[in-house]
């Protein structure tokens, strides 16, 4: 595809003897989203650990292409955040910026505070991340994500032990941060179907392979065969035993 | 049973050069990041200023102590005149180091390699890579740098505060004179002496700090358990091996400082 902002081709990555992707190829669109679907256990985490750059992938090509900026940038949020408990809310948004960026005092602190307003943080801004809510940590994970300005977000299953009201509330989050800021974003999660509000496209990753791609109602009106377990685990849950 | 030994010994061959190499990495990332200044002060006030106490509360005693313990042992040759000597060359070449270099451990290598350990398994090593941030840099370099300011003045104090807490046993509870304590001091102590309590200091420094932030920082693949218990296992193998370390590495430079 020409117009693909992220290219996989040939993707492939193990463990010992385990193969966990298998040659995968996948594009994905400038300032789409995009949800990787799939069971537990089955590399979807590796798939975007090997996207970032936090795992090398045995064999396959990743390439960021058709990028507005010179270098294009990716940012990561991790199921748990990875926020730094000895530093606030504000030192832990400015934290990439501080470490990589030669800016003046205030003008990182103008660009903190942008981010918090924007994301209404506040009354969090010299908290630590041990005395904010769940749903903040998030926003402020984001805030550190967005701070150097990214093209692309890779998001680890960002609703990993959250009720299903604040499912709902991070994955708003993500829509309306996405369309504020328009960057990309590629997401791992569990939530089927309630990512499919979302998500523009899904890719559903088996046995190492990419085995559907593209828009969730195509997936929700005709699912391929195979898919008809996991969608909806109760209709192969309610068969009779042969 | 000659397999399971090659096989250990291979694996042992192996950590230690990844041990090497993750302690020259970090020694060569100081200055390639920002803020250089302020983490290594945050990390001396870490090492050495929160060590403070405890190095002066252990030399003290260790002095009382061996104060007391040659005190008798000069008797039985009628050489009490020598206890000065006696401790201080004692302390200021071989306990003065190792003591402090163990106290240091127990503080503040124990709390970096549990930190690193945490760190790791809440993905912020991990974090920091995605943002591009060199994690040897930003939580091991500054560390190690501390750790060769740190040792050398902590076993200062821990010399200065031993001879005087001989001097306690001995000259104000004991008897002895207090002007043959003082001068067999300055006549037995060298600068040589002093200096080759300090480079035991700064191997300690080196190997310890090197040794606990290793420990932390691969806590996901050296221990058998991951999470919590992970954490406690390398924290505990951290604390056993700097020990080992500095009582080896003591025994060697020993050997070599002696010889010159």
């Amino acid at each position: 595809m020409s117009d693909a902002f992220l290219q996989l081709r040939g993707l492939s990555k193990r463990f010992g003897p385990q193969v966990i992707l298998d040659t995968i190829d996948l594009d994905i669109p400038l300032n789409s989203h995009t949800t990787v679907i799939g069971r537990s256990g089955i590399g979807k985490s590796v798939l975007l650990k090997c996207i970032s750059g936090l795992l090398k992938p045995e064999a396959g090509t990743i390439r960021l292409s058709n990028s507005t900026k010179s270098i294009p940038q990716c940012a990561y949020m991790f199921q748990q955040n990875a926020l730094f408990d000895s530093l606030n809310v504000f030192e832990n948004i400015a934290l990439p910026l501080r470490e990589k960026e030669k800016i003046s005092a205030s003008q990182l602190s103008e660009q903190v505070n942008r981010l918090i307003d924007q994301l209404d943080l506040q009354n969090a801004a010299s908290k630590y991340p041990a005395e904010i809510s769940g749903g903040m940590k998030k926003r402020v994970a984001l805030a550190r994500a967005l701070i150097t300005n990214p093209e692309i977000i890779l998001f680890d299953e960002p609703t990993t032990g959250l009720d299903p009201e604040r499912k709902f509330s991070v994955f708003d989050m993500i829509r309306n941060y996405r369309q504020k800021f328009g960057f990309t974003v590629l997401m791992v999660s569990h939530d089927v179907p309630e990512v499919f509000g979302i998500t523009d496209q899904v890719a559903w990753l088996d046995a190492g392979k990419i085995k559907y791609w593209g828009p969730p109602k195509e997936l929700i009106e005709s699912p391929p065969v195979e898919l008809e377990g996991f969608l909806n685990p109760k209709l192969s849950t309610d068969k009779p035993a042969a | 049973m000659i397999g399971r030994i090659g096989r250990k010994g291979i694996s042992f061959v192996s950590e230690l050069g990844e041990l090497t190499i993750f302690g020259a990495s970090s020694l060569g990332s100081l200055f390639r990041q920002r803020h250089t200044f302020e983490k290594l002060t945050r990390s001396i006030y870490e090492i050495g200023v929160r060590c403070i106490p405890i190095t002066l509360i252990v030399g003290l005693f260790t002095g009382l102590v061996l104060g007391l313990q040659l005190y008798y042992v000069l008797t039985k040759f009628s050489s009490e005149s020598l206890l000065g000597q006696a401790v201080a060359l004692s302390i200021i070449m071989e306990i003065g180091p190792v003591f402090t270099a163990i106290m240091i451990v127990g503080q503040a290598g124990s709390a970096l390699s549990a930190e690193i350990g945490i760190q790791r398994n809440a993905e912020q090593i991990d974090a920091l890579q995605t943002m591009n941030i060199n994690p040897l840099a930003f939580l091991v370099s500054p560390r190690l740098y501390a750790a060769l300011i740190c040792f050398p003045i902590l076993t200062a104090f821990f010399d200065i505060v031993g001879i005087y807490g001989g001097h306690l046993t001995g000259v104000s509870m004991l008897g002895v004179d207090q002007g043959a304590y003082w001068s067999r001091i300055y006549e037995a102590v060298s600068v040589k002496n002093v200096m080759d309590g300090f480079y035991k200091a700064l191997t300690f420094g080196l190997l310890t700090t090197v040794i606990c932030a290793f420990q932390g920082y691969y806590t996901h693949t050296k221990a058998s358990i991951p999470g919590a218990r992970g954490v406690s296992q390398t924290t505990t193998r951290a604390v056993v091996l700097s020990s080992i370390a500095i009582l080896s590495s003591d025994y060697l430079l020993t050997s070599f400082l002696l010889e010159k």
